[in-house]
């Protein structure tokens, strides 16, 4: 679903976020991007959304490269991804109903579908309840489900998720990521940003750990059983990679 | 009677014309609402965007009142032909059927010296005075209407060739003051084009200005949009409905200032017109040229917005 092959980026000034990255994400898997602030999880994900794109290399989404999206076509190419943000990014002057029902407008589905539509995402999430209220009078778990019903209103085919969970407690956190994997396990392939690793170890998912721009370690809950094992058996001290 | 559920009949899907047709007047209406909720700001960007409308306009009808004026001066053009003292009254007679046959020449009118001088009386107020008068001390006078075709160099000729005549003594024109007073009245008019022109610039900048502080104070909320997927000309669409809003406003505002103002006028006017013995009533504007006002409006804010919108939109990129 998603291919890096070999992706540089280097923002104006010099910061290289980015160095030669290549990473591969199968349709239907759920993925997490670890790392500390300054690895380049966001900027990994700025570059599927295409708000940035690489200075070299190729950026392969769902079979299309693209570097040949142009300028025109990425507004059709962004409906095609559903998007989550750390702060939610949710328009405050109108209601609940509104924030999720704006993807459908802008790709011109009709009110009566919209709203059947918008009544099932917000179900998903379990704000069918608060349709009317504004994103405000929400508590910022409520909020950041609002984000997500938003983003799969459209039923894309993927999901990106910068920090969902940033601003929320754990027992939070563990319930959007819960939402995240019921979407998951319809089959829509779900790559999450994150460096809550608590959390992450609790989901069991694979992760693609980013240190300084490159790619640090790709292994599965059971990759690390193994390397713990492994350890045990030759005596040697963990090395420190968190 | 049979009563519809969702169950018994598919659900209706609303056609693409439909969904676009209700999906502008959803934007339509939202781009209204968003003036309506900040009636202070946009009432005084309406107040602007009317009063310079009405500057034009009201220039406009001013001219064209102007025009009816002096087309009801016609006669100021006739041409008064004194003829000489010793000349009879058949003799004034035979050259004003002569002059009437020229080609140039509208109608010919003899007033006889007697006719003029009970005139004079009348009007001049020394009726008593002249009553003293042994003998008629005014000659007989032809009043000539030349024909409304005449060129100007035709008008000339007429003149000197009635000035030529052997029974003439004076032959006194009127025509000059009317023939400036037309002069005058195209400077006004070509004038008063320019200002509109100017105006009108100055309607598209105001507009403009509005519209790229909006812009600014939903920076957030483009991005966002952008972000999920919009186009260009979907997030550019409620601020050109706020540019003809503010558009068609302010022309049915500039349309109240201009007929408020000739409400105001009417009352002098006729009372000036009476003087003049005359019942010229103001002309206002026509429905075709209130329709140009408000279509004018509307084709400005639409530029305003338009330029504004697409210049300012095109920065704000999501980050």
């Amino acid at each position: 679903m998603i291919r890096f092959e070999d992706v540089s980026k280097r923002y104006p000034g010099g910061h290289e976020a980015l160095q030669h990255l290549s990473i591969d994400v199968e349709r239907g898997e759920m993925v997490f991007v670890t790392g500390h602030s300054g690895a380049g999880k966001s900027t990994l994900l700025k570059l599927i959304a295409l708000i940035e794109r690489p200075t070299s290399g190729q950026v392969i989404v769902d079979g299309r490269n693209t570097r040949k999206v142009s300028r025109r076509k990425i507004p059709a190419y962004r409906r095609e991804i559903g998007m989550v943000f750390q702060d939610h990014r949710l328009l405050h002057d109108r209601p609940v109903f509104d924030n999720v029902a704006l993807p459908l407008i802008i790709a011109g589905v009709g009110p009566r579908e919209a709203g059947r539509r918008v009544r099932a995402a917000l179900d998903q999430v379990g704000l069918l309840t608060k349709e009317k209220q504004r994103p405000a009078t929400l508590s910022t778990g409520e909020q950041q489900r609002v984000g997500i019903a938003r983003a799969i209103v459209t039923r894309p085919k993927l999901l990106i998720a910068d920090e969902p969970t940033g601003n929320l407690d754990p027992d939070l956190s563990f319930e959007v990521m819960r939402i995240f994997r019921r979407f998951n396990e319809v089959g829509v392939t779900v790559l999450i940003a994150s460096h809550d690793v608590a959390l992450i170890d609790r989901m069991g998912c694979r992760r693609i750990a980013l240190e300084k721009g490159h790619l640090q370690a790709e292994r599965e809950d059971t990759a690390v059983d193994d390397y713990f094992a492994e350890l045990e058996a030759t005596g040697e001290e963990p090395e420190s990679w968190l | 009677m049979r009563r519809p559920t969702e169950t018994m009949t598919p659900l209706k899907k609303s056609g693409p014309l439909t969904n676009w047709i209700l999906r502008h007047a959803s934007t339509a209406l939202g781009s209204l609402g968003r003036l309506v909720r900040q009636p202070f700001a946009s009432l005084m960007t309406l107040l602007v965007i009317a009063v310079t409308l009405a500057l034009p306009a009201s220039l406009h009808l001013v001219i064209k009142n102007a025009e009816a004026i002096s087309g009801s001066w016609e006669n100021a053009l006739d041409f008064s032909i004194y003829l000489k003292m010793d000349t009879s009254l058949q003799q004034a007679e035979k050259i004003a059927a002569l002059i009437e046959q020229r080609a140039d020449v509208l109608s010919v009118a003899v007033v006889s010296a007697d006719d003029a001088l009970r005139d004079f009386k009348r009007e001049s107020g020394f009726g008593d005075a002249l009553d003293h008068l042994a003998t008629n001390p005014l000659p007989h006078a032809l009043t000539v209407r030349p024909s409304p075709a005449n060129t100007a160099s035709a008008m000339q000729t007429l003149q000197e060739e009635l000035a030529n005549l052997a029974e003439t003594d004076l032959v006194q024109v009127d025509t000059e003051w009317v023939q400036r007073f037309h002069a005058f009245l195209e400077i006004a008019e070509r004038a008063g084009l320019m200002a509109a022109v100017l105006l009108g610039m100055a309607i598209i900048v105001i507009i403009g200005n509005t519209i790229r502080l909006d812009i600014q104070n939903r920076r957030e909320e483009i991005e966002v949009t952008k972000l999920i997927g919009a186009s260009n000309s979907f997030i550019r669409r409620p601020f050109l409905y706020s540019g003809l809003w503010y558009g068609l406003g302010g022309g049915l505002m500039a349309l109240a200032l201009v007929s408020y103002g000739l409400h105001l006028i009417a009352a002098p006017v006729s009372r000036l017109a009476g003087l003049y013995g005359n019942s010229f009533a103001l002309l206002a504007l026509e429905p075709t040229e209130s329709l140009v006002v408000l279509g004018v409006g509307v084709f400005l804010g639409l530029t305003g917005s338009w330029t504004a919108a697409t210049r300012h939109m095109r920065r704000i990129e999501p980050r």
